[in-house]
């Protein structure tokens, strides 16, 4: 018989799950990249490991505190957005695509190899750097909550931070793109020679965007390592994809459209993930292993991300006028 | 039972005397392995510091009652790699997410001097039992290592890279002359490479055909996977009149979508086709060939010239040419373009079938997400012999090639790709419109 509780209560913690925080601040930061200023950024995993690596890093070999450890992985990930933006940011669209994308792979390599495992752990990666960010907690040890959403403080803690976090990176953006710097960086999506035309360095602020949306993708790298350890394995291709998915359903060019749209995401993801699995233990798809089950969502996304380009372009929050892609 | 076992954990020397070398505390059975090794403090300890995976190979590298120290120790499988090296007890222990067969690998380049393995061969095949943990031994030994001068590995490596290019030539080709005819950066491509060695699996190994004939069955399959894609998805789309970036996200869906079905109905392993680990028994000089390799070089080179023909020599060569220059000019000469883009998919996805049968002969081995894996070296070598030119993909790939197989004289070898992908970047800030790209592309 199938628990139908647990299904829901499992799908339900997604909403406020930190993983869902993270990837909402990454869809955030991509959202600058690709909705706004139409630059077709496809290593937002890249940044998002920068994050995670700086950080643990910093703390585990260095000893830094957490605030000099943030800094050093937003660092990190400015000068990373630097080395993408000057060779590609002047060429077509689409090189920019490739080049990201082979950078992510490469960081993900230098991360994976054996040849500096004293500092990345290889694959099997880095923890015990959480002490630091736990002490700065001001909720008294202790379980709090109701029903499915009951935590211990440091999971608390995780939450409260990354999702205040995403709230304040959330009005900046708004904030931002409604300032002339904003409209600059539209104009840039929608006709870059028009912008070039009234005087502005075009190539200056796809670079600015470049680097402030790596940003919002390295602190939720941050964010995303906090209730996990970091592993290598984990920042694939297939992570900006997923970040991609969730932008893409929300809307492009929005501001809620990242953030619900990751929450709507997961929620989806988890009850899915969770019936179908529970439904193979139960024998209702004779055909299907517990294995295949948990690749079903793989596909899913796939067929989800072609299903909403072609006829959903707009995502839920988008306005059609407003369609953010560049030709 | 466990207690025996444990027994044998802390005397380690009866091993030793036995077989002379030491390589686990658990040779005897693989089964019992787990509460051995909980007893054993140091290890345990270690154990609750990896909480990343269930699984654990484990092991001990021991020559003569000495540990070795920095023997480097690959597993693989199931689409998943890692490496790491003994410590200064001698012992290595890898993590992998799930079970499943695993090819474990001994780098006899990290032992000392003199000392080989001895017994069987330096990559095991290796399954877990009942437990968690699986001991995997090596059988160490004194021996001398054919080793092979600076300049002889040169060419050795070469000819790799040569064998390499080539293989992916097939694939970039392909790939180039999708995005010169219709602007489509095709993501999905990897899954046309892994198309062709998995039905090679399918109907050589499964349904045991004559493996010529899987071959050419796969080679066909791959083909009318090439026309069934651009009939029922990008032909559509270019009606609808969908714009580039858009196409180019929903090839990355179709992408994503195709390799996990592949992983849904062939699993995670690594499977090998007939014939891919036979010896090397070709010697040239130092170079050592299997016939295996030769066949595939000379397919490849066989089969880009039959391309080159076609694309010089042919009228539908001149007018893929034509419509990959200038879509909307050749409409107006009187070229079918949409018939030339379906001959383009056609012919690319067969060529990238065949280059899969290859690179799985190359690996060796067949897995879910083999493409993937050379996906970004393809796009390497067409962008760095300039998008859209069907022979600048040809050149890019022989670079790219020939550059990650010499790199490993310096580069290790799990990095060996990273080389390839700076020198992709490098090439995009001084020369963006590729070796034998024209500057108006760029733009």
């Amino acid at each position: 018989m199938i628990d139908w509780l647990a299904i829901f209560s499992n799908a339900a913690q997604e909403v406020i799950s930190p993983t869902t925080a993270a990837y909402a601040l990454a869809a955030l930061g991509l959202a600058i990249h690709f909705g706004y200023t139409g630059l077709l950024n496809f290593g937002q995993a890249g940044f998002i490991a920068l994050g995670a690596y700086g950080y643990a890093i910093s703390i585990l070999s260095f000893g830094f505190p957490v605030w000099a450890a943030v800094l050093v992985a937003v660092g990190a990930s400015v000068i990373f957005a630097l080395i993408l933006g000057i060779p590609t940011l002047r060429l077509r669209a689409d090189y920019l695509a490739i080049v990201t994308i082979a950078a992510a792979e490469i960081l993900r390599l230098i991360f994976t190899t054996n040849t500096f495992d004293a500092l990345t752990g290889s694959a099997s990666g880095l923890q015990g750097y959480k002490d630091g960010f736990a002490a700065l907690n001001p909720i008294p040890p202790g379980s709090y909550g109701f029903g499915p959403f009951t935590y211990n403080a440091f999971d608390w803690w995780i939450r409260i931070v990354g999702w205040t976090l995403v709230v304040i990176f959330a009005v900046i953006t708004w904030l931002i793109m409604r300032s002339p710097w904003g409209r600059v960086i539209k104009g840039i999506r929608e006709d870059e020679d028009a912008v070039r035309a009234l005087g502005k360095n075009v190539y200056s602020y796809k670079m600015q965007s470049l680097i402030l949306g790596g940003v919002y993708g390295t602190i939720a790298g941050m964010i995303f390592i906090m209730p996990r350890a970091v592993v290598p394995a984990n920042y694939q291709t297939s992570l900006t994809f997923f970040v991609y998915a969730i932008l893409l359903l929300g809307g492009a060019a929005t501001i809620l459209g990242p953030v619900i749209g990751s929450m709507i995401f997961w929620v989806l993801i988890s009850f899915f993930s969770g019936f179908v699995a529970r439904a193979v233990e139960a024998g209702w798809l004779p055909f299907m292993s517990q294995v295949q089950a948990g690749q079903l969502r793989f596909i899913l996304v796939g067929v989800a991300i072609m299903l909403i380009v072609v006829f959903m372009p707009q995502g839920i929050f988008g306005n059609k006028k407003e369609l953010a892609f560049v030709k | 039972m466990e207690p025996t076992q444990s027994v044998a954990t802390r005397s380690p020397g009866r091993w030793l005397i036995l077989l002379g070398i030491l390589l686990s505390a658990l040779t005897l059975s693989g089964i019992a392995a787990s509460p051995a090794m909980a007893e054993d403090g140091s290890t345990g300890a270690a154990a609750s510091e990896e909480e990343e995976f269930e699984y654990f190979f484990t092991g001990n590298v021991t020559f003569e009652d000495e540990p070795i120290e920095g023997v480097r120790i690959t597993v693989e499988g199931g689409g998943f790699e890692a490496e790491t090296e003994t410590d200064a007890d001698g012992r290595w222990r890898i993590g992998v997410p799930e079970k499943g067969e695993y090819e474990i690998t001994l780098d006899e380049d990290t032992l000392p001097e003199g000392v080989v393995v001895a017994e069987g061969e330096a990559t095991v095949t290796s399954e877990f039992g009942l437990t968690k943990l699986r001991a995997v031994n090596f059988f160490l030994g004194e021996g001398q290592r054919t080793t092979t001068d600076f300049s002889a590995q040169v060419l050795i490596r070469f000819i790799n890279g040569l064998n390499f290019g080539l293989l992916l030539a097939l694939a970039a080709i392909g790939l180039s002359l999708i995005f010169g005819t219709t602007g489509l950066s095709n993501f999905a491509h990897a899954e046309m490479v892994t198309f062709g060695a998995l039905m090679v699996l399918t109907f050589g190994v499964d349904l045991a055909l004559p493996i010529w004939l899987a071959i050419i069955i796969a080679i066909v399959l791959s083909a009318g996977l090439g026309w069934t894609l651009d009939a029922v998805i990008w032909k559509p789309l270019r009606r609808r009149g969908v714009a580039l970036i858009p196409l180019m996200i929903v090839s990355i869906g179709l992408s994503l979508a195709i390799r996990y079905t592949y992983q849904f109905f062939y699993g995670g392993s690594t499977r090998q086709l007939p014939g891919a680990t036979i010896p090397s028994d070709i010697h040239l000089g130092p170079i050592t060939l299997s016939w295996i390799d030769v066949a595939s070089m000379a397919t490849s080179i066989v089969v880009l010239l039959a391309v080159a023909y076609f694309l010089l020599r042919t009228r539908l060569g001149k007018a893929t040419r034509a419509v990959s220059d200038n879509a909307s000019l050749a409409a107006a000469s009187g070229i079918d373009v949409d018939r030339v883009i379906r001959i383009v998919w056609v012919t690319g996805a067969a060529l990238a079938g065949l280059s899969g049968i290859l690179w799985a002969y190359f690996r060796p081995g067949v897995s879910w997400d083999m493409g993937f894996q050379i996906l970004l070296l393809i796009f390497a070598a067409v962008t760095l012999g300039g998008l859209g030119t069907a022979f600048g993909a040809l050149v890019g790939s022989l670079v790219v090639g020939i550059f990650i197989e010499m790199s490993t004289l310096w580069l290790p070898s799990d990095m060996k790709y990273v080389g390839a992908l700076i020198v992709l970047i490098l090439v995009l800030l001084f020369r963006p419109q590729g070796i034998l790209g024209r500057r108006e592309r760029i733009g």
